[in-house]
């Protein structure tokens, strides 16, 4: 079975190595790999950036035309990418699996994590995983690198680009989230309460999609079903009511602590720790208290 | 201009649904049946684009069976000019982007605005393989948007924030939350719609579906958690936890 590995990023790749078989080729667009992570060749493509979705696909079509499977750490950006790539290759396409149950069976969840899937695929696949159904490689090696020399087409249709994120670590991937709701009122005080406690632990920064809404938090930072899906070993919850689809996006949590002056809030039934108290005095004294540990 | 927007009729977002029993489908006895909420927002910004005056005319389409009727009656009722029913059974995203594949050909819109994703399967697979197939340009997650001189200028959302793309019409554009807030429709607005033609029609390719879900769980029950009383409590009980490094 030939598996090609597709990583937008160099950190996909210990992911990816995890959820490849030996023998396996991987694909980086963006950086430089650190290692092999168990990987014959790692082609890359040189790419500064990510160019638009569309584009990138086309790009690629005859690269994974043929492959067996293609896996791809889910993102935003991998799923727009991968399904336009099963489109040119004629491949079944997944999102979002969690589990590879056999060569032709996988398990992915639906409507929100209320349930999950069994799905039965047909020929190539092509899909995304969540990285907290695959345990990572070690690094490995040195990677076998081949430059693949491609251009990095349609470059020119982003006018405006993203602002990198700096300073904390990438939400999907971070071992700690501290995420606040919509009762933290402003942007300042979210950051100052939320953001503090976030540095203080070595975290990443989530919110729900009220927080977002109302101005209080960026738009990259909602964590749930529409948003990112995280994975930490710790989630801390302040002032989040716990909607189904904020819940979606943070069940791969080891620990999820809520920190609510509801008690009544749903979240309170689903998280593993809960500390009923008013948020703006609970979260600076727990912080205090964790950073002198 | 033409726009063309895709609807998907998707189970109450808000409601809770489970796996049935047996493991054979989700039940939605007695559910609520709606739009699909991101196919809605692209909709509405159909509807405004029109009322700005940069489209003049909106088809809404759909597959599945005769009761998408209703979501199409209701897509009628926000502002769509027409609306075509396909009977279909197998809705997996490689059929619906083949379908539309072939509908654009027909239809020759400007834009082709959609949902980013559905609510019920969580795939957000269409537009990227719509793209792929008819070579369209795509910008995905749409937060705002400008149509002008035959190019669309897209605020859309990325994993690191936003950034601002243009692309010339036609163009595949698919909508995230924060594009619009759709507007309400009361019931006499639906019946009222009832005047503008829904077309039902055969479907128009013999694509068929590379996956198929072959059964469903619920998901692993979390341990039961626990109350802390105190700050310190609760600092020590993550300190137990060892989930800090």
């Amino acid at each position: 079975m030939k598996t090609i590995a597709l990583a937008l990023q160099p950190s996909d790749l210990a992911v990816l190595g995890g959820a490849c078989g030996a023998d396996s080729e991987a694909i980086l667009l963006t950086g430089a790999p650190e290692a092999s992570f168990g990987f014959t060749t790692i082609h890359c493509t040189g790419w500064e950036s990510l160019p638009p979705a569309d584009e990138a696909a086309r790009a690629l079509a005859d690269l994974v035309r043929g492959a067996d499977r293609l896996i791809a750490v889910t993102s935003m950006a991998a799923r727009e990418l991968v399904p336009g790539l099963a489109a040119h290759a004629g491949a079944a396409c997944l999102s979002d699996v969690v589990e590879i149950l056999s060569e032709t069976r996988f398990r992915r969840p639906i409507a929100a994590g209320a349930a999950f899937a069994e799905v039965e695929v047909d020929g190539p696949v092509f899909f995304t995983i969540r990285p907290s159904g695959f345990p990572a490689a070690e690094p490995t090696g040195e990677a076998s690198v081949a430059d693949l020399a491609l251009p990095a087409p349609g470059l020119e249709r982003i006018t405006v680009a993203a602002a990198r994120r700096v300073g904390r670590p990438d939400l999907a991937r971070a071992k700690v989230v501290v995420s606040g709701g919509k009762p933290l009122g402003d942007s300042e005080t979210f950051e100052r309460v939320i953001g503090g406690m976030a540095d203080a632990l070595g975290g990443a920064v989530g919110a729900t999609r009220a927080a977002v809404d109302s101005g209080i938090a960026a738009n990259e930072l909602q964590v749930g079903q529409t948003g990112k899906v995280v994975a930490p070993d710790l989630y801390i919850a302040a002032g989040i009511s716990g909607s189904t689809q904020h819940m979606a996006g943070i069940k791969d949590s080891k620990v999820i602590v809520a920190i609510n002056k509801d008690a009544d809030a749903p979240i309170c039934s689903q998280a593993d720790l809960v500390l009923v108290a008013d948020l703006f005095e609970a979260v600076p004294a727990l912080q205090k208290l964790l950073a002198s540990r | 201009m033409l726009i063309l927007v895709p609807i998907k009729r998707v189970v109450d977002p808000y409601a809770v649904v489970r796996p049935l029993p047996d493991g054979s489908g989700m039940d939605t006895a007695g559910q609520k049946f709606d739009i699909n909420p991101f196919d809605e927002i692209a909709l509405e910004e159909a509807v405004r684009l029109k009322e700005a005056g940069s489209a003049d005319r909106i088809v809404a389409v759909s597959w599945g069976g005769s009761e998408c009727e209703d979501q199409l009656r209701k897509a009628l009722a926000m502002g769509a000019d027409e609306a075509l029913l396909f009977e279909a059974e197998d809705l997996d995203p490689s059929v619906i982007a083949a379908e539309l594949q072939a509908l654009v050909a027909e239809l020759q819109p400007g834009l082709i605005l959609m949902g980013k994703q559905d609510t019920d399967t969580d795939h957000g697979q269409t537009p990227p393989m719509l793209a792929a197939l008819t070579g369209l340009p795509l910008a995905s997650y749409a937060a705002r948007i400008t149509i002008s001189g035959g190019s669309a200028e897209v605020v859309r959302e990325t994993d690191s924030g936003e950034e601002t793309v243009t692309v010339p019409l036609p163009a595949i554009i698919s909508a995230d939350l924060r594009l619009n807030e759709p507007r309400y429709i009361a019931l006499p607005g639906i019946i009222k719609a009832r005047s503008k033609p829904l077309t039902r029609r055969d479907r128009l390719t013999t694509a068929a579906g590379r996956t198929r879900v072959v059964a469903y769980a619920p998901p692993p029950d979390r341990e039961p958690g626990r109350r802390v009383a105190s700050v310190e409590e609760l600092a020590e009980a993550i300190q137990a936890k060892g989930v800090l490094a």
